[in-house]
């Protein structure tokens, strides 16, 4: 894999933290750490394999608006990298203002993701690549009209060539260069990063208080399991809204307003939180799991009463801060010069 | 006893031979096998090992099932009585993936 065109800043966030867990903290804390420990590469598939003219495709395609039909929305419009890769919104806005159902999701970490979208109706970023752009309440945009308009712009048509040799600009090579570039968007090195690798100093006490009932008596680690905190998974959190989620795709009982666990990595960055933005802060999440969800068929069995006192909930807050990378600036492409 | 002979005769050719029991422990977010081969009317147990509930399904025509939320350390049996190859999953968590192969 290669990683030099993103220069040091995504280098620094593919460093594999320490193999040493603390010694000073709790057994069964230094067992956990195994868990949580930061990939080595970023993974990509057989059939769309890294390369770096491909991600720099993808990088300069996601900041370009000329991908929508008002050429006013790029991906990152929604997926704003000043925003932990979302947009700060409870609900996402589309194509002429139109409101949208659920929060824009962010894209960190997506390269390990099994399925995408809340409610997982695609099956790959190359699948859901597309989906946003085509959607007419996201960016209306015809995609064999965009083809035609991307294939009118010189260095466009170059790079696409250089990028996919004998295919060139297609919908499927789209698809793949933007893929390639958000798996490279990887969450930075944050301090529970440096706590497990041996920094007894990176995070506070309460953290580290924090970080044992999430993995106990709190139940968090349920779902919100492993390096990227999330299992990939769909579950209903008993939110009181009719969405029913994962449900209307795979029609089973349990899937009725189950969402994807979205991960906790830069959480704090990324408020409002759960896929209808109606949680204002981590610490009202919190209370969410512990007396806010409604009862109903489909609730998990993971989500139950969890008598956390006012000091849990701020060390699980304070927990939580840790995943926060520190900001990390991230590179604005100078778009190819051609018509709107 | 004619008639006692005959119907063993006819019990015999009906009946499959003797329906095998299979078992699949799903733990760490995974199944232990990623395919087995079953003969048609064996069973297949599902066991959840993890702390936590899975819910293990097909959609695959003909052989669908759902074993709806399934608590910890339960166990729930399959039985597959149709010739094919079944999808598994599990709709709680997607990376759980196997297939089982249903032969005569």
């Amino acid at each position: 894999m290669k990683i030099s065109w993103f220069g040091a800043g995504l280098a620094t966030l593919l460093i594999v933290v320490g193999s040493t867990a603390s010694a000073e903290g709790p057994k069964d804390r230094a067992a956990l750490f195994a868990d949580y420990r930061r990939p080595a590469e970023i993974p990509f598939p057989a059939d769309n394999p890294f390369t770096v003219e491909k991600a720099e495709l993808g990088h300069t395609l996601f900041f370009d608006p000329r991908l929508s039909k008002s050429n006013v929305i790029s991906c990152a419009t929604c997926h704003n990298p000043g925003l932990g890769w979302g947009d700060g919104l409870a609900k996402g806005i589309g194509h002429g203002a139109t409101n949208l159902g659920r929060r824009s999701p962010t894209i960190l970490n997506l390269a390990w993701a099994e399925l995408l979208m809340w409610d997982g109706r695609k099956n790959s970023l190359e699948d859901q690549a597309l989906g946003p752009i085509e959607a007419e309440v996201e960016m209306a945009q015809n995609v064999d009209e965009l083809i035609v308009e991307l294939g009118a712009i010189p260095d466009y048509r170059i790079r696409f060539n250089s990028a996919f040799p004998g295919e060139g600009l297609t919908k499927a090579t789209l698809a793949k260069a933007i893929a390639t570039y958000e798996r490279t968007v990887v969450s930075g090195l944050a301090p529970f990063d440096r706590w497990i690798a041996g920094d007894e100093a990176a995070i506070p006490e309460s953290a580290k208080r924090g970080f044992d009932l999430f993995n106990g008596k709190a139940n968090c680690a349920a779902c919100h399991s492993g390096w990227s905190f999330t299992d990939h998974g769909f579950h209903d959190i008993g939110l009181p809204d009719t969405d029913i989620g994962r449900g209307a795709i795979l029609k089973l009982p349990s899937m009725r307003h189950a969402f994807k666990t979205p991960t906790l990595r830069d959480i704090a960055r990324r408020a409002p939180y759960m896929h209808d933005g109606s949680v204002a802060t981590l610490e009202a999440a919190v209370r969410h799991y512990d007396t806010g969800f409604v009862r109903r068929p489909s609730l998990s069995p993971s989500i139950k009463p969890l008598g956390l006192s006012d000091r849990d909930v701020a060390d699980l807050v304070a927990f939580m801060e840790t995943l926060t990378s520190p900001p990390a600036p991230v590179i604005l492409p100078v778009l190819p010069i051609g018509k709107h | 006893m004619k008639h006692l002979v005959a119907a063993l005769l006819a019990l015999a050719v009906a009946a499959p031979a003797w329906a095998a029991e299979h078992e699949i422990i799903q733990q760490n977010k995974k199944f232990s096998a990623k395919e087995i081969t079953v003969k048609k009317g064996d069973t297949v147990v599902f066991k959840n090992a993890d702390p936590f509930v899975h819910n293990v399904y097909s959609q695959t025509p003909g052989m669908e099932f759902d074993l709806q939320q399934q608590q910890p350390g339960g166990s729930s049996p399959v039985k597959f009585d149709k010739v094919g190859e079944a999808d598994i999953r599990c709709a709680i968590h997607p990376t759980m993936k196997m297939t089982v192969k249903v032969t005569e």
